[in-house]
C-alpha cells in the first residue's frame, strides 16, 4: 500500500528552502550521528534495517557501508599521483549514482527535485561514518531542474555550516560537488561512472576489486542510488525496527515505482515492499486507458523482464518478483496494451541496448549488435503477427545461446541484462 | 606471504596469494584459452574467454584477473563454460577476419565453433586499409579489439599514448587522436603494438606486402610516387 517514509516532503514543502526541510525533522538524523560516542552502532542499525540498494542491483547496503569503513585504513597515504590535489585528502570518497539512465525510471528525479536536501543529509551521514571528506553526485545531463535545485541546495548548506568545515563538531568536514553525465547509459554503471568523474571513457572495470574496496580514485568508495541515500536519514533516526514494520520480512521498508505507458495515471509511487502489482496499477495508477488490454508489462526497465497478463498478482518485493523470474530493478513499471507491436518494442530494446554497449567486452559489443539482427531477420515481413512455428529453431536456439552468453560472462550489468526482457518476452509466449 | 588453497575441477591446489585462478588452473595444467591476456600486460579482462565457472558466483568469473581465495571451488569446462567460450568464439569469427590469427582459429574450432553460425550478412568489422607510414600498417578489419596495442602504446609499455580507443559498442575502434595519420600522431615507432598484436591487424609493412605479392623494388617504387605527390601539394 502507500507509505510516504522517504517522499513525505515531496509536494508539501518548498524544495528550495532549507528551513523547511528542517521543520520536517532534517538534519536531526545528522546531528544525532555526530553527536554519538558509538558510531558502529548505525551501520549496525542499517544492516539490520535490511536496505538493499534501490538502483537495480539489490546490494545490502549496510554491508556495502561497513566493506569500505573497514577498508579505508588500509590504504595508506598518500594518493596516486593523478589524483588531483582537492581531492587527495579524503581517504574515501561517497558517490551519490543519479545518473537515473534506466528506462522508464524517474523516481529519483522525482526525489532531487522535490525534496533534495534528504538526499544530501543521506550522503552527509555516510561521509561522517566512513571518514570521508569529498563527495560526489553523479547526475543526469538531461536533469536541469534537479541540477539547479541541487545546486542552490549546496549553497545553502555551505553557508549554513550544513557542509564545508566543522559541521557540528570540529573534526568534520565533508562537501560535495556535482558532475553532470553526458547522457550514456554505461556510465550509470559504478565503475564506469568512476572513469567518467576521473576524465576517461566510461567504460566498465572488471571486479573485483569492487568500489568499496578500490572505488573513484582508487580509493574505498560508498557508492549509492539517489533513493537508497534518501533512506538513510529514516533508518538513522527511527532505527532499523521501526523501518522493519513495513514492507516484507525479506524487503524491509518502501519502494518508490514508476509507472509509465498505457495506465490513466503514470507517475512515481511509493508502496510498501509486497504490495500487489494489481493494487498499484488499478488503483494507484487508475487502471488501464479506456478501451484496451493488457498486453504486457515490462519491470525494472530495459534491462528488465515481461510479465504476462496473468501475473499481475505478483506482490512487488524482491523475493515475490524472484519467485516468477523476473526482478525488480530500478523500479519501472512499463504498462504495454494490447494496441501495441510488441515485435517492434523488442527491436527497440535490441537497438536500444546495441547503441548504448560501450564495446568493451567481446560478449557485449558483438552480441548486443547479433541480438539486434537476429530480432530483425525474425521481424522480417511480419508487421505485427508471427506464427510460434515461423521462429526457425535454429534461429531461436541462437538467440537464446546468444543471451545465455551475453548474461554469463559481460564484464558488467548492461550486457548481463542485455537479454533479459527479449528472451522473457520469447519464454513467456508474449510474442508469437 | 601465506598460501591459499581451492579446488579446481576436483583437484585441490596450492598457490601464493595473489595468484590469478588462470596462474592456479596452469599450475595444475589445466588449459584455459585466452585471447587479451598477455603475461606482460595487465590484464583488460574484456575478452571473456578464460571465462570458469566459481561455486557460488552468479554468473562467469574471468580467470586472468580474477585473484584465488582460499576455500573456492572452481570449474574450467563445465558444460555452461564450454557454451560459452563456443559462442564467444562465434561472435568473434562472425565480426571480425580472423585469417591472420591461426592461434585464435585453432582454438575456436577446439571449442567446436561454428564459424557461420550468425549468418553470412551480418554486420562485420569494416574498415579500409591504413597504410600511413613506412614501417606498419593498420588493417583494422582484422582487429579483435583485446586492446594490447593500447597498452602497448600507454602505460604498459611505451608511455607514448599515440593509440586509444574511439567509438563504442560494435563501432569502437582503435584510433589515433581525431585519426591522424600515424605520422602525425606522437607514435615513435617504437613497434611494441606490432609486436604486441595476437590478430594481424597490425603488421609490419614491407612483410605485409611482400605477403600480399608486391616484390621489393615495385614497393619502393610505390612509396617513392607516394612521397613524390606528397612533397608536390
Amino acid at each position: 500500500m502507500e507509505l510516504e517514509l522517504i517522499t513525505a516532503n515531496l509536494g508539501k514543502i518548498d524544495p528550495t528552502s532549507l528551513d523547511a526541510y528542517l521543520a520536517q525533522g532534517g538534519y536531526h538524523a545528522l546531528r544525532r550521528v555526530c553527536e554519538a560516542t558509538d558510531l558502529t552502532r548505525f551501520t549496525i542499525e542499517l544492516k539490520n534495517a535490511g536496505l538493499v540498494g534501490r538502483g537495480g542491483a539489490a546490494f545490502p547496503t549496510g554491508v556495502k557501508h561497513e566493506m569500505a569503513i573497514r577498508a579505508e585504513p588500509n590504504h595508506p597515504w598518500p594518493a596516486p599521483d593523478w589524483v588531483p590535489e582537492r581531492y587527495r585528502h579524503s581517504s574515501s570518497y561517497i558517490v551519490c549514482n543519479a545518473d537515473e539512465s534506466e528506462t522508464g525510471t524517474f523516481k529519483d528525479r522525482v526525489l532531487m527535485e522535490g525534496d533534495p536536501f534528504r538526499i544530501l543529509e543521506g550522503m552527509t551521514i555516510t561521509a561522517f561514518l566512513a571518514c570521508a571528506t569529498v563527495g560526489f553526485i553523479y547526475l543526469r545531463g538531461e536533469y536541469l531542474l534537479a541540477y539547479e535545485r541541487l545546486t542552490h541546495a549546496l549553497r545553502v548548506l555551505r553557508a549554513r555550516g550544513y557542509l564545508g568545515k566543522k559541521i557540528f563538531r570540529d573534526d568534520f568536514a565533508f562537501d560535495i560537488e556535482i558532475r553532470r553525465g553526458a547522457g550514456a547509459y554505461i556510465c550509470g554503471e559504478e565503475t564506469a561512472l568512476f572513469e567518467s568523474i576521473e576524465g576517461k571513457r566510461g567504460e566498465p572495470r572488471a571486479k573485483p576489486p569492487f568500489p568499496t574496496d578500490k572505488g573513484l580514485f582508487q580509493r574505498p568508495t560508498i557508492i549509492n542510488n539517489v533513493e537508497t541515500f534518501a533512506n538513510i536519514p529514516f533508518i538513522t533516526l527511527a532505527g532499523s525496527a521501526a523501518y522493519r514494520r513495513h514492507g516484507t520480512e525479506k524487503s524491509p521498508g518502501t519502494r518508490i515505482v514508476c509507472v509509465s505507458g498505457a495506465v490513466q495515471k503514470p507517475g512515481a509511487y511509493e508502496i510498501e515492499m509486497g504490495t500487489p502489482l494489481r493494487y498499484v496499477l488499478e488503483t494507484l495508477a487508475g487502471g488501464l486507458k479506456p478501451g484496451s488490454a493488457l498486453q504486457a508489462i515490462l519491470i525494472g526497465g530495459a534491462a528488465g523482464f515481461f510479465l504476462r497478463p496473468d501475473e499481475i498478482d505478483v506482490p512487488l518485493s524482491f523475493e515475490g518478483l524472484n519467485a516468477i523470474g523476473a526482478t525488480f530493478g530500478s523500479g519501472a513499471i512499463m504498462v504495454i496494451d494490447d494496441r501495441v507491436n510488441l515485435w517492434g518494442v523488442l527491436l527497440r530494446l535490441a537497438r536500444f541496448f546495441r547503441n548504448e554497449s560501450c564495446g568493451k567486452c567481446f560478449p557485449c559489443q558483438i552480441g548486443t549488435q547479433r541480438q539486434l539482427e537476429i530480432l530483425e531477420r525474425l521481424t522480417q515481413g511480419h508487421s505485427r503477427k508471427l506464427q510460434e512455428t515461423d521462429i526457425p529453431a535454429d534461429e531461436l536456439q541462437l538467440l537464446r545461446d546468444n543471451g545465455a552468453v551475453m548474461r554469463d560472462t559481460s564484464l558488467c550489468g548492461l550486457g548481463q541484462t542485455a537479454s533479459n526482457a527479449i528472451l522473457s518476452a520469447v519464454d513467456k509466449k508474449l510474442v508469437h | 606471504m601465506s598460501d591459499v588453497t581451492l579446488t579446481i575441477d576436483g583437484q585441490s591446489v596450492t598457490v601464493s596469494q595473489g595468484a590469478t585462478l588462470l596462474q592456479a588452473a596452469r599450475q595444475l595444467r589445466q588449459d584455459i584459452p585466452t585471447v587479451c591476456y598477455h603475461p606482460h600486460f595487465t590484464p583488460p579482462a574484456l575478452c571473456r574467454v578464460c571465462v570458469v565457472e566459481v561455486e557460488k558466483s552468479r554468473v562467469l568469473v574471468q580467470s586472468c584477473s580474477r585473484v584465488a581465495e582460499a576455500g573456492m571451488v572452481v570449474h574450467t569446462a563445465s558444460p555452461r563454460v564450454q557454451l560459452a567460450r563456443k559462442v564467444l568464439f562465434e561472435m568473434l569469427a562472425s565480426a571480425v577476419d580472423l585469417s591472420a590469427a591461426p592461434e585464435i582459429q585453432a582454438q575456436a574450432e577446439t571449442y567446436g565453433a561454428e564459424r557461420d553460425r550468425y549468418g553470412k550478412g551480418v554486420k562485420r568489422r569494416a574498415f579500409p586499409l591504413f597504410d600511413d607510414n613506412p614501417f606498419y600498417i593498420r588493417d583494422y578489419a582484422k582487429c579483435i579489439m583485446c586492446w594490447r596495442c593500447v597498452q602497448a602504446c600507454g602505460e604498459d609499455v611505451q608511455y607514448t599514448f599515440a593509440i586509444y580507443r574511439a567509438g563504442r559498442g560494435f563501432d569502437a575502434h582503435i584510433s589515433t587522436f581525431e585519426g591522424v595519420p600515424i605520422p602525425e600522431s606522437t607514435c615513435v615507432y617504437c613497434g611494441n603494438c606490432v609486436q604486441a598484436c595476437p590478430s594481424g591487424a597490425l603488421q609490419p609493412r614491407r612483410a605485409y606486402w611482400m605477403e600480399q605479392g608486391l616484390d621489393l623494388k615495385e614497393l619502393a617504387r610505390v612509396s617513392n610516387l607516394e612521397q613524390k605527390e606528397k612533397s608536390k601539394l
